[in-house]
């Protein structure tokens, strides 16, 4: 890279001398990340300092912030039962998705990544749903979880089988959440089957014959050779499961609303609820700042304990 | 390419977009400024004839009769006022509800706008983005003022002071399907809680679902829960703890919340009424699967279009929400709510003057006929002619007392917190106590 940029120079002139070739590259590289630079200070950096400003307010959002109530608004989040109540839910998603949603699709990845017949045909099927856009998911399943029979697939099988009883699957606290993990689950684990089928792909061939002469089974082989070769992608995996559960917003809003009472809450449903319903903007502003901090911090936790990214390995 | 040429566009396009960003943070904080302007620094209403003007009014009629008879007013008007140029947007509702708040968060309201008064007009007004035309409703003795129902003009004030007219009013009632009343043996419909409670369990007894309800939208079992405080607090002790002289606390309001559950023990909703929305609940009632359901002046045509046939229940009646033994309230007080101008801060005398002529019994009793609205004006009413359109204008233009939604009239966080509560009655999760003390902790802060 660097070479390309400073091997030839043919207008040699007097400006160019002026100027060692160090700095000339400096410059350079300068110049190109400055347009991103600007972009992100403008639309990453001055929000959040926005954001920062109004959370120390009493703020509806109409005219200049002038209700200064300093940092009331945090306390009135950290002491309240529905904010609780969407952190503890954002908790149960991380695991859930940990625990089930992970292993299901890294053992869907082993077997299509595999000579599984017709193999390019379930890689399609099962990456398909994460193609869907979130809200047509949302109305989607809204109508398969549809409480009448007449009209709710889910119920009319159910009640097809004897004694079983329709199911008001939405409307009900208990069965809302596992409801919305069930679609959350389908929507995404094709995402993450891709990303361990390119970790597969990675794993040279020489390595599992090596492992199948010295007489490792399948099950050895997945345990002792596929998955800790897998590790950078799972850990990938792992931590889009992880900002994704903090962040989630759409499918909860377009089938439940975060209903009922409060039972399927997620912290970007309350903050969405308390910005634009509410109309208490400050408030708002300090339940994004709240979840900046919270994704921030496992953010920089996870790369600096868990995830030593490759190119700093490499060199 | 010649590396300086290359440096140099680099340079260029670093310095472009440097100067767009600069403008762009700038923007806001020129306008943050605007709004502390006074507002309603319009003291004189005399016409100057020959300057011309330009009124911007945003409306949500989006299909006829009202979006093509709106076009026809304000041609009619300009015709006979030249020098006026009306600039009309039309917006889907929820469309018009975010670009609304964008203006006024810019500070930039349309002259009129569409407006369902309470508790989102005063915030506007709070903001000083309406403005003051309760001169024009008091000039030559309220010669205006006096053509509107008093109930209707009142949910566009605020501490006395007008932002606004209304120019369509329903209100809620308990719409039932008389063929299945009369199915269960019920001849008369109920005029009290006990009448109502047994009237349902007969409902049930035969087989039928007594209620629909999508309380997916809290707002419609909020609905039931508000009526019951009206009936049990009355007038007096609603505006009471409005106007903090009282308290959410008292005694009907979680009386109110008891009533309902007594209500919701009875089981009285289609299954899986927690999930459904308002949409839903209007297509049970419509497809005739359940016999009541307590909704607004827009039923008949919605639980029609929510039907599986399109054409709904065949026989529809409505009745009052009954009274409730005890109560203070009087079984005719009703809620409700409507549509309205409200004017934005910087309107022209001559855009209240064109509201003036939009609100004329005239165009109030044509458009009642077209079905689109239930008029708010004196003799108005004269064009409605849909039976159900009739029965609920003699019922609000019959109440004492006039209570808007509670969920509207009051401030938006206080609409969600009753909203979301009366939800955490259906489902449990709080007693009627916590539900009113949930209330008035969010009225102490709001009101």
């Amino acid at each position: 890279m660097d070479g390309a940029v400073t091997r030839e120079s043919p207008l040699k002139n007097g400006f160019s001398s002026l100027l060692t070739q160090k700095l000339q590259n400096n410059l350079t590289i300068l110049l190109f990340l400055l347009p991103a630079f600007i972009f992100f200070f403008v639309f990453q950096v001055y929000p959040i300092l926005e954001s920062v400003y109004y959370s120390l307010f009493n703020w509806t959002g109409f005219g200049p912030a002038t209700k200064f109530i300093g940092l009331n608004n945090y306390q009135q989040i950290l002491a309240d039962e529905v904010f609780h109540k969407a952190l503890g839910n954002a908790l149960l998603l991380i695991f859930l998705s940990l625990a089930i949603q992970l292993p299901l699709a890294l053992a869907l990845a082993i077997m299509v990544g595999r000579d599984l017949p017709g193999r390019a045909v379930y890689r399609t099927i099962f990456f398909m749903p994460y193609v869907v856009s979130e809200v047509i998911t949302g109305i989607m399943w809204l109508n398969l979880f549809n409480a009448d029979p007449s009209k709710g697939l889910i119920n009319a099988v159910l009640t097809l089988i004897p004694g079983a009883q329709a199911q008001a699957w939405l409307g009900d606290t208990r069965l809302v959440f596992p409801c919305l993990f069930v679609v959350l689950t389908w929507k995404w684990f094709g995402l993450h089957m891709l990303l361990l089928l390119a970790g597969l792909q990675g794993i040279p061939v020489e390595v599992e014959e090596a492992a199948r002469i010295d007489g490792a089974n399948t099950g050895q082989l997945i345990w002792n050779i596929t998955i800790p070769m897998l590790r950078n992608a799972i850990q990938t995996t792992a931590y889009l499961s992880v900002l994704g559960s903090i962040q989630q917003f759409i499918l909860v809003w377009v089938m439940t609303q975060g209903g009922p009472s409060s039972a399927s809450e997620m912290l970007a449903t309350y903050l969405y609820r308390f910005s634009f319903k509410r109309f208490w903007l400050g408030y708002g502003s300090a339940v994004a700042l709240v979840m900046l901090v919270i994704a921030l911090t496992f953010s920089i936790a996870y790369n600096h304990f868990v995830r030593t990214p490759e190119y700093l390995t490499n060199e | 390419m010649p590396r300086k040429l290359f440096v140099f566009l680099s340079l260029a396009l670093v310095v472009a977009s440097m100067l767009t960003a600069c403008a762009t943070p700038a923007a806001p904080a020129t306008e943050v400024a605007k709004p502390t302007e006074k507002p309603g620094a319009n003291p004189e209403p005399t016409v100057l004839p020959s300057e011309p003007v330009t009124i911007e009014w945003w409306h949500i009629q989006t299909v006829d009769p009202g979006l093509t008879k709106w076009q026809e007013y304000a041609d009619a008007y300009m015709g006979l006022h030249p020098n006026v140029t009306i600039n009309i947007t039309v917006l889907e509702n929820q469309a018009f509800k975010d670009k609304l708040t964008t203006v006024m968060q810019s500070g930039n309201p349309p002259d009129i706008f569409q407006s369902w008064g309470g508790g989102t007009m005063k915030a506007y007004t709070e903001a000083g983005m309406t403005l003051d035309i309760t001169p024009d409703l008091d000039a030559d003795g309220g010669a205006w003022r006096n053509t509107f129902a008093p109930g209707a003009l009142a949910v566009y004030s605020k501490d006395g002071k007008n932002y606004g007219v209304p120019w369509d009013m329903g209100m809620v009632g308990v719409w039932y399907n008389k063929d299945l009343f009369a199915q269960a043996g019920i001849s008369e419909a109920p005029t009290t809680w006990t009448a109502f409670l047994e009237d349902a369990a007969k409902l049930k007894a035969a087989g039928i679902v007594p209620i629909a309800l999508g309380e997916k939208d809290s707002w419609t079992g909020m609905h039931i829960w508000a009526y019951l405080a009206i009936r049990l607090a009355g007038q007096a002790g609603l505006e009471a703890a409005i106007s903090r002289t009282g308290a959410f606390t008292d005694a009907p309001f979680v009386q109110a919340g008891y009533k309902l559950q007594e209500l919701i023990a009875t089981d009285p909703f289609q299954p899986g009424y927690l999930g459904d929305n308002h949409d839903a609940m209007q297509g049970h009632f419509g497809n005739g699967e359940c016999a009541m359901e307590i909704s607004g002046q827009w039923a008949p045509t919605v639980q029609a279009a929510q039907s599986a046939d399109k054409k709904g229940v065949p026989n529809l009646g409505i009745f009052a929400f009954p009274a409730v033994e005890g109560g203070a309230g009087d079984v005719t007080d009703v809620m409700g709510g409507g549509n309205g101008f409200a004017i934005g801060k910087d309107a022209p005398p001559e855009a209240v003057d064109f509201v003036k002529f939009l609100t004329t019994a005239e165009k109030q009793a044509e458009l009642a006929g077209l079905g689109l609205l239930i008029p708010t004006v004196k003799g108005g009413e004269a064009g409605l002619t849909d039976p159900n359109m009739v029965a609920v204008q003699a019922m609000f233009a019959n109440a004492k007392y006039f209570a808007q939604y509670l969920d509207q009239a009051l401030t938006p966080a206080m609409g969600d917190v009753i909203n979301a509560g009366v939800q955490d009655i259906f489902t449990g999760v709080k007693t009627p106590e916590e539900l009113a003390q949930a209330i008035e902790d969010i009225a102490q802060t709001e009101l």
